[in-house]
């Protein structure tokens, strides 16, 4: 039998006849299409990206306040005119701390103090919150009514919005927040250096306030921590638990069915309906106080456990069945070869899911409006069970407000809220990237 | 003891019966370990779980019941006016003297015995306590409240006794029992086996908590405004609650509210949809990897933001925005400088809730995208296809019924979004067709009726359970529906 | 019996046909997965209306030649093809070729039945109607009935045109992805351990169909079956490890190979 390969080179086929499949039009529609992808991402990417821009430009200007450095004279005639402030207690509490500031600034920029027109413009000029500062001092060190002291008060909060320059000059004079006259004092501050920009601590500390410039969310710091405190210790090990029980003993049938369906429902269900949960149950029926934080934490303790189970079932089904295999096989008990062998090495999922869960319950914020956390709360809550309000709360309320100083603030807590959020998941990406364990 | 002492007491009693109980074990065992059935640490959580779990349950059984009875004996000394009178009333009344017995523990001996022989100002002197009365006292209520101290005190000091003798005839109970042959680690397993069940009963109970408060609630609703005046009225205008009495003027018309949810669900579905579908295909079909790993997760991000930031930037930016712009669109084509977009509108609402809406849809639908097997990509793409047509043609029919699934789950995160209409969509409950004007919605509502005071006495509260249990019960389809689709669509390319 | 009279003639046919023109032809082929070398300069021609067989032991790379005859090799991220490959007289990694022409022209046939969940009719359409091979609804019956009855398909599906090709037997299912694979007249089907997941009933059905389809098609099958290859090529390709080893006449291969590594193979002592 000869080799026919050995015979020289085959002919070579020849091309048949083109056929039209229209590949210009078709690859015309493929490029659309793709566009119509690109698009679409860059739409999305572009509002994230606008979001971010609309919060951050309102609200870097919040980590900022303005203060007026003043010589406050501590004036008995103002303080205690009748001198009865060794009998009554009260006289120090209720004195007109106000107008000493107001004095003390028009003495430093010269104004006239029969003029009554700017002294009215004047004590507008400094926040409220100087008669608590300044009654702060006093009933510290009684002995400093009758001295002259520097203290540095809040601006107003249209004082500072002028100052941070975000006031629009061109709005005639009688629709503006702030006078010609106010604007040529505040330059005058200014440039003696009584006037200036320092860090704000206020918004990082204070309570609740009608007053932007003395407004902060401390309590609502305070209350959200709380409230994550509680999900915490509760949900995880419950949902756990609840999570080892479904995915290693509960036998397959229909109640389990149930569960499963159920919770999947439950971590869909709106978050308002857990608000009118924990209305109905927890306040009106099991009598625990409104606007407190226990009751806050329970429900979204009950609004988080489904995605914390959901998470953990995951990650108890993504250890492999050899690891149990190998665990029973040497004489271990079921429970023993879950806790000493299963349950640790899905940790690193589970604590994902759960930090990410947090995450969620600290951004949540129409649940807690209906049990009462809308509060004005300026005292920092001591226990669970005393008014606060939560960090999603306080924005609601702010941005409830009408005046500027309270946008920036509203923005400013977002870009607080933000940045723990920010945090949180940075934690979990990262326990992801450690500890995940591919099989 | 109160309560939470007792607990702690109780705990610490538990720390030494497992420690009596490993204790016993080992000397049981002596060398020989293996002459036990199970390990001493076994023996140790058994001898915890009798010593501590009947004591707890009684404690709560205690705990949960005692005050009724205990307020039930005290009633039993009313004067017959207060008995004879309407519950609501009673209640009131014994509101008083809780008060006042709550008060008088915080008082010092001497108040106390001013306020016992009625020489002294009850109000002035409890609300210095920081203890508010409701009402004047009446001479009866010092004695009831007085009564009241002293059962509850009875009450307590039998609590403590009952609890501490369970405890520790567990304990004792359970050493006894220790032996060789005690399969100590199967009880504690199956108690344990036991607490994890309760755990996940938690879930059900969740459920059968919210319909059975939210049904319970809205059947006060419905026994004082009728379901069909409810369900089919037009008018929304629930007027304000008149303190204490019950009126029932005001009309409570679910049909706007309800259209209202529709309406900006479905314009933040048209945004969100072909921008999240089309994201997903993108980043399933095309994107390189870099860019997969990069915008996946920067869509993701919109999902991570709380949805108060959405609601602000909907209500401080786009709002704002689409009303200056509609004024300059209609000076340009009529020369009269009005806007005709409300800052507060449909268009403004449903636009930023599209946007939360982004990754939802495209995370779903990527899910379900990637799910198609990948030999019908290949079949496809080795006839000649090309990538788009692939898509179109064969991995969307394939895909079809779980994005569907997918978009249902979407619709129902729409139909329950709160804090973005709160801010953005107004609140007058009108029904119309424009899309720059205002609406308003379920949602909104069941947040307008429940913040400030609340009276569960009036429909005008009790109305927002009727509008939650209507919002759960759609949501629920939807969900319910979605899941079971999602579901089948898993198993036919499992 | 009757099948040893038929490779008696399929032997007479077979001579006739090794002298076929060139169809297809790769020169010093190399592919790479990122840093892996999966070919290592491979050399084959394929011949116009022949039956080529591509065997050797698992991951020896005889697929990963079949997927860069039609470039199905472009779908996989990291994948890069060295060399030359040729239909006819074009190189089809030229940046010139359109690769959905060239995938019309070099159709494929996978492992696993893959129909589309749709119905059959719309399977078999599917190409045509994506290459707009057909103009009405009667030039579409036409093509789908023809290219079923080359498929064999014909007679056991032609009253149920409208119920979905997934829920056909897997011997059917084959033979109904080879239809739809034959719709678009490709000059060469390529066909990826076709009766892998087939019974022995359905694989001698199929075997029988790509006799019959030599007639018009040039086909490269890669298969894991030696007997195979023996019943339904007449040229075989022998991989090894990345490496063509031995390319050869099926009959010249299966009874006295060039090289001693085929001849291991085939006595089965490695694979």
């Amino acid at each position: 039998m000869t080799d026919f390969t050995a015979n020289g080179p085959l002919p070579v086929t020849a091309s048949p006849v083109r056929r039209d499949i229209g590949i210009k039009r078709r690859y015309a529609a493929e490029r659309r299409f793709r566009l119509y992808g690109i698009l679409a991402i860059g739409f999305g990417l572009l509002f994230l990206a606008l979001l971010i821009w609309s919060v951050v430009s309102k609200g870097y200007t919040a980590f900022q306040q303005t203060e007026i450095s003043i010589p406050v004279e501590f004036s008995e005639k103002v303080i205690d005119p009748q001198n009865k402030r060794a009998t009554d207690p009260n006289v120090l509490m209720m004195a007109n701390y106000p107008v000493l500031a107001r004095d003390a600034l028009a003495k430093e920029l010269g104004v006239d103090l029969s003029d009554r027109v700017a002294l009215k413009e004047l004590n507008t000029m400094i926040s409220n919150s100087v008669r608590v500062q300044l009654r702060d001092i006093v009933l510290r060190d009684p002995s400093v009514i009758g001295k002259t002291v520097t203290v540095r008060v809040l601006a107003e909060g249209n004082v500072d919005s002028a100052f941070k320059g975000q006031i629009d000059l061109s709005v005639p004079e009688k629709d503006r927040k702030i006078n010609d006259r106010q604007l040529g004092w505040i330059h005058q501050l200014a440039e003696k250096g009584d006037l200036v920009k320092a860090f704000n601590t206020g918004i990082f500390v204070n309570g609740a306030s009608s007053r932007p410039e003395a407004a902060g969310v401390g309590v609502a710091l305070i209350g959200s921590f709380y409230m994550m405190l509680i999900v915490l210790v509760l949900a995880l090990p419950i949902g756990v638990a609840a999570s080892i029980y479904l995915e290693e003993f509960a036998p397959k049938n229909r109640l389990t069915d149930l569960i499963e369906v159920n919770i999947n429902n439950l971590a869909a269900v709106p978050s308002i309906v857990y608000g009118l949960l924990g209305l109905a149950v927890f306040i009106n029926f099991a009598g625990l106080p409104r606007s407190a934080s226990v009751v806050g934490g329970l429900v979204l303790t009950l609004m988080t456990l489904p995605t914390i189970i959901i998470a953990t079932r995951a990650a108890l089904k993504a250890v492999p069945p050899s690891i149990r295999a190998a665990a029973l096989g040497l004489g271990a008990s079921k429970m023993q070869t879950i806790f000493h062998h299963v349950l640790p090495l899905a940790m690193p999922g589970i604590l994902t899911g759960t930090i990410i869960g947090l995450a969620h319950a600290l951004g949540e914020t129409a649940p807690l409006l209906l049990i009462g956390m809308v509060a004005f709360v300026a005292d920092y809550p001591g226990t669970p069970l005393q008014p606060a309000t939560a960090l999603p709360v306080q924005i609601y309320m702010w941005a409830n407000e009408a005046e500027r100083a309270f946008v920036e603030r509203t923005s400013g807590a977002i870009i607080i809220l933000l940045l723990f959020l920010l945090a949180m998941n940075i934690g979990a990406v990262i326990l992801r990237r450690r500890f995940e364990r591919r099989w | 003891m109160s309560g939470s002492v007792l607990l702690l007491c109780l705990l610490v009693i538990g720390v030494v019966a497992y420690w009596l109980g490993r204790m016993r074990a080992n000397a049981l065992a002596g060398a020989k370990l293996s002459s036990m059935h199970s390990r001493s640490s076994y023996h140790g959580g058994y001898t915890f779980v009798w010593s501590v779990l009947p004591a707890l349950l009684l404690l709560a059984v205690w705990v949960s019941v005692s005050p009724t009875i205990v307020e039930t004996t005290v009633a039993r000394s009313f004067p017959q006016e207060v008995l004879t009178a309407a519950q609501s009333a009673q209640n009131l009344e014994f509101g008083i003297i809780r008060s006042i017995a709550r008060g008088l523990t915080l008082l010092s001996s001497s108040d106390a015995a001013t306020l016992v022989n009625g020489t002294g100002d009850v109000r002035a002197l409890l609300s210095a306590k920081g203890v508010p009365l409701a009402g004047d006292p009446k001479p009866y209520m010092m004695t009831a409240a007085l009564e009241l101290n002293r059962l509850t005190a009875i009450s307590q000091w039998l609590m403590t006794v009952a609890v501490i003798a369970l405890s520790l005839g567990g304990l004792f109970f359970s050493l006894k029992a220790i032996a060789p042959k005690l399969r100590a680690r199967n009880r504690v397993e199956r108690v344990i086996l036991g607490s994890l069940i309760a755990a996940s009963s938690v879930a059900i109970l969740t459920t059968i908590g919210i319909i059975a408060s939210m049904l319970g609630e809205a059947s006060h609703f419905f026994s004082m405004v009728p379901a069909h005046e409810f369900f089919f009225g037009t008018v929304w205008d629930p007027r304000f609650a008149a303190a204490g009495a019950g009126n029932s003027e005001g009309q409570f018309g679910l049909i706007p509210l309800l259209l209202g949810t529709l309406y900006i669900g479905l314009v933040a579905m048209l945004v969100a949809v072909p921008v999240g579908l089309f994201s997903a295909i993108y980043m399933a079909e095309y994107a390189s990897p870099r860019l997969r790993a990069f915008a996946k997760p920067m869509l993701e991000v919109l999902a991570g933001i709380p949805t108060i930031v959405y609601g602000f930037f909907a209500m401080i930016t786009v709002g704002p925005f689409l009303r200056d712009i509609s004024a300059q669109i209609n000076g340009i084509a009529t020369g009269n400088f009005q806007n005709f977009i409300q800052a507060q509108s449909v268009l403004t609402a449903g636009f930023v809730m599209g946007i939360m809406l982004i990754p939802y849809v495209s995370s779903l639908s990527d899910d379900i995208i990637t799910a198609v097997p990948r030999a019908l990509r290949d079949g496809s793409l080795g006839l000649g296809a090309t990538r788009s047509e692939t898509v179109k043609k064969v991995i969307l029919p394939a895909a079809l019924p779980g994005i569907v699934g997918a978009l249902l789950m979407t619709a129902s995160r729409a139909v329950g979004e709160t804090m973005i209409v709160v801010l953005a969509a107004g609140v007058a409950a009108r029904i119309q067709i424009n899309p720059f004007e205002p609406m308003t919605t379920v949602t909104v509502k069941i947040v307008n009726q429940l913040t400030g005071d609340l009276e569960f006495t009036s429909p005008q509260t009790l109305v927002a359970f009727a509008l939650g249990i209507t919002l759960f019960a759609l949501t629920l389809c939807l969900n319910i529906y979605a899941l079971y689709i999602v579901r089948k669509y898993r198993e036919q390319y499992e | 019996m009757n099948m040893l009279s038929e490779t008696a003639v399929e032997k007479v046919l077979e001579r006739k046909m090794t002298n076929a023109a060139l169809k297809m032809s790769g020169k010093d082929v190399c592919v790479f997965y990122g840093e892996k070398q999966a070919l290592y300069n491979v050399n084959l021609d394929i011949r116009e209306n022949t039956v080529t067989a591509l065997i050797g032991p698992s991951g020896c790379g005889k697929s990963t030649f079949l997927r860069t005859l039609n470039r199905m090799n472009d779908t996989i991220d990291n994948c890069r093809v060295t060399g030359r490959i040729s239909l006819d007289q074009d190189d089809i990694y030229d940046p010139s070729i359109d690769v959905v022409e060239l995938r019309a022209r070099v159709g494929m046939v996978f492992q696993k039945p893959n129909p589309f969940p749709k119905s059959i009719y719309e399977n078999v359409a599917y190409g045509p109607r994506i290459h707009g091979l057909a103009r009405n609804k009667a030039e579409f019956d036409e093509i789908v009935e023809s290219s079923l009855q080359r498929a064999g398909l014909w007679n056991e599906v032609k009253d149920r045109l409208n119920e979905p090709g997934t829920g056909l037997s897997g011997g059917q299912q084959q033979r109904l992805c080879i239809a739809r694979a034959v719709a678009v007249s490709p000059e060469v089907i390529l066909m990826d351990e076709p009766c892998s997941a087939l019974d022995p009933i359905a694989t001698a059905r199929v075997e029988e169909l790509i006799h019959e389809l030599r007639a018009n098609f040039t086909i490269v099958i890669v298969t894991h079956s030696m007997q195979q290859a023996a019943r339904v090529s007449q040229r075989t390709a022998m991989f090894h490890m990345g490496l063509l080893v031995e390319e050869n006449d099926t009959d010249k291969m299966f009874t006295n190979p060039d090289d001693q590594r085929t001849q291991d193979y085939i006595m089965g002592r490695f694979g």
